[in-house]
């Protein structure tokens, strides 16, 4: 188990910025979701060993945050929400320094960081002070740092935080290729729900430091069985020939969207699709947007 | 993002992720590693060209009148350097004053304006091991820069063969003397640094503080100079660092002090010690309260 709390609370005076929280979270990439203010950042620190808890406990690959918060940090890498780059030093010498300070020697230190600059997408700009830089190469440098040491498990706040709409894709394909590719953990914050859903295999959605809803990818989006087709031409015939043959489905403007109780369903629409002489250009199992949750979420009393 | 549309790089980029097996090393490697980082950055090694013209300006003024000392020592022959070891630093404190202005902001406040202190605390170093790297850069980037003239010195009379045994004594009462300068003076520089982390302002105020305790320190030791009270024109050294490491150095070390009057006797020489340990320790310990606070 990568992460687990149990009855995590952490207060700040009279605000409660994390209550009651036990998640149990295993490796891949998981989302931790929630409004600004939720309490992401704050449990980001807690797991990194920086805040002590109020109440509760909690373990980072098997180690405890209170005890054992150096330890952690050795294995686990941080990108801040915030910007922490200095303007005058280049992304090299920045990046090989923080190497060091995770305690890796000065060769090795250099290694990684020219080959987790290059993987972040980095090149030439990378011996040019930071202080120059656009926010898509700073985010980069921020996500380099936290990746120098080949943690097992990196904890990334807002990593898409004031990036443009292709900046943001490019994060997020880096993002999995760091679950995937690369075989380390990913703790990955977002007030962004939707976001999240194309890259992570499990997500944690808090509100008011409160979990509302805990649960893998997998089983929030994978389960619905539906089908969405697009064929070339209209699909309003398509429709009625499926609902002859027992299948519902809802014309969509030009998609038609098919519910497909069994694996039979697709042939029927292949079938048919070639029957009726139409272009079948997609056919796309539909996934369930994680913006759902939010319209049906769990137990709360405020 | 794919890596074919990134150009010929790419090529380099489908190489793969390669894990690291090698050693990861402690804090005390780490500290000792942001030590000499914290040392090349007070001189602007590692930095944009542009950091580098204030510091090492500033130690190659302070290298100079060594050098000029050295040359007219050896050219006309004096049997005694024209500038003491031991009164160098204070002649030249306007130097070391602008240095620890200038340079302090860029060993403390720097992490904590641009906000790269959380980086630092979400690796293995504790606050106080990071708090300790950064005044032990701060001193030995003093220790070079008051250090490396005095040195220079030592080379240029030896050179003009002025005898060993009557230069190396000074020598090395200056050296000490140096050393507890590097220390009250980093204390202090790196205090006010760490309170006042926007830009300009920490320069602004650490030159500004060591001017008006020097201001301070010269009317008191001036009015008490004009009432004749000898004791208390020698005790008025303790309001500014300069004549307070001088008097130690003068005090415990016995070398002449640079400011006419030192510390008064055995009491004094004390008393200039115990307020010169206790302000490096008050400065260690404000500077480790101040990161105590969660900075993130």
């Amino acid at each position: 188990m990568l992460i687990q709390t149990h009855d995590l609370t952490m207060q700040f005076g009279q605000v409660t910025a994390v209550s009651a929280l036990s998640i149990d979270v295993s490796t891949g990439v998981t989302g931790l979701v929630g409004a600004n203010g939720a309490g992401k950042s704050t449990l980001l620190k807690i797991l990194l060993g920086l805040l002590p808890a109020t109440k509760g406990s909690a373990h980072v690959l098997g180690l405890d945050v209170t005890t054992d918060g150096p330890a952690i940090r050795e294995l686990v890498g941080y990108m801040p929400e915030h910007d922490c780059l200095p303007p005058d030093v280049s992304a090299t010498e920045f990046v090989v320094h923080m190497g060091r300070m995770s305690g890796l020697p000065t060769t090795a230190a250099r290694e990684r960081a020219a080959d987790i600059l290059r993987h972040v997408g980095l090149y030439e700009e990378r011996y040019r002070p930071m202080g120059g830089y656009s926010t898509g190469m700073r985010q980069r440098v921020k996500l380099a740092q936290a990746l120098v040491h080949d943690p097992s498990l990196v904890l990334l706040d807002e990593p898409t935080n004031g990036l443009d709409p292709a900046g943001r894709d490019d994060m997020l394909a880096l993002i999995q290729r760091i679950g995937t590719e690369f075989g380390i953990s990913v703790i990955v914050t977002s007030h962004l729900l939707g976001e999240l859903e194309r890259v992570c295999d499990g997500l944690v959605v808090i509100d008011g430091g409160r979990l509302l809803r805990h649960s893998t990818t997998a089983s929030v989006t994978a389960q619905t069985p539906m089908v969405t087709v697009e064929v070339d031409g209209e699909p309003t015939a398509l429709q009625a020939r499926l609902a002859d043959a027992g299948v519902a489905a809802r014309v969509d403007g030009k998609l038609l969207t098919v519910d497909v109780g069994d694996d039979t369903a697709y042939d029927l629409v292949r079938d048919v699709v070639a029957e009726l002489d139409l272009g079948l250009v997609r056919l796309e199992r539909q996934r369930h947007h994680m913006t759902e949750i939010f319209s049906s979420p769990g137990p709360r009393d405020d | 993002m794919t890596d074919q549309q990134r150009g010929p790089a790419g090529a380099i980029h489908d190489i793969g992720y390669r894990h690291y097996d090698g050693p990861r090393l402690g804090p005390a490697y780490i500290r000792r590693a942001l030590f000499l980082e914290t040392l090349r950055g007070a001189f602007g090694l590692g930095r944009s060209a542009r950091s580098k013209v204030m510091p090492l300006l500033l130690l190659a003024v302070m290298v100079l009148p060594a050098l000029v000392v050295t040359v007219v020592t050896s050219y006309i022959g004096f049997d005694t350097l024209p500038l003491g070891y031991t009164e160098y630093v204070v002649t030249l404190q306007v130097v070391v004053t602008v240095f620890l202005g200038a340079q302090s902001p860029v060993v403390m406040s720097r992490d904590l304006r641009f906000r790269v202190a959380p980086l630092y605390f979400s690796r293995p170093l504790s606050r106080s091991q990071y708090v300790q790297a950064k005044y032990a850069g701060m001193v030995a980037a003093l220790v070079v820069l008051m250090g490396l003239p005095l040195t220079l010195l030592l080379a240029g009379a030896l050179l003009s063969k002025l005898p060993l045994d009557e230069q190396l004594p000074d020598y090395l009462r200056a050296m000490a003397g140096v050393l507890v300068f590097a220390f009250v003076l980093a204390g202090i520089g790196l205090v006010i640094a760490a309170l006042t982390p926007r830009r300009g302002v920490g320069v602004a105020a650490v030159v500004g503080v060591l001017l008006v305790l020097s201001g301070i320190q010269a009317t008191v030791r001036a009015l008490a100079g004009e009432l004749g009270n000898d004791t208390f024109t020698g005790y008025a050294g303790l309001l500014s660092p300069y004549p307070l490491v001088d008097g130690v150095t003068a005090g415990v070390f016995g070398a002449d002090s640079s400011f006419g009057e030192g510390p008064p006797g055995a009491l004094g020489a004390l008393v200039f010690t115990a307020v010169a340990v206790l302000l490096v320790v008050v400065c260690y310990v404000v500077l480790l309260a101040r990161y105590r606070k969660a900075l993130s």
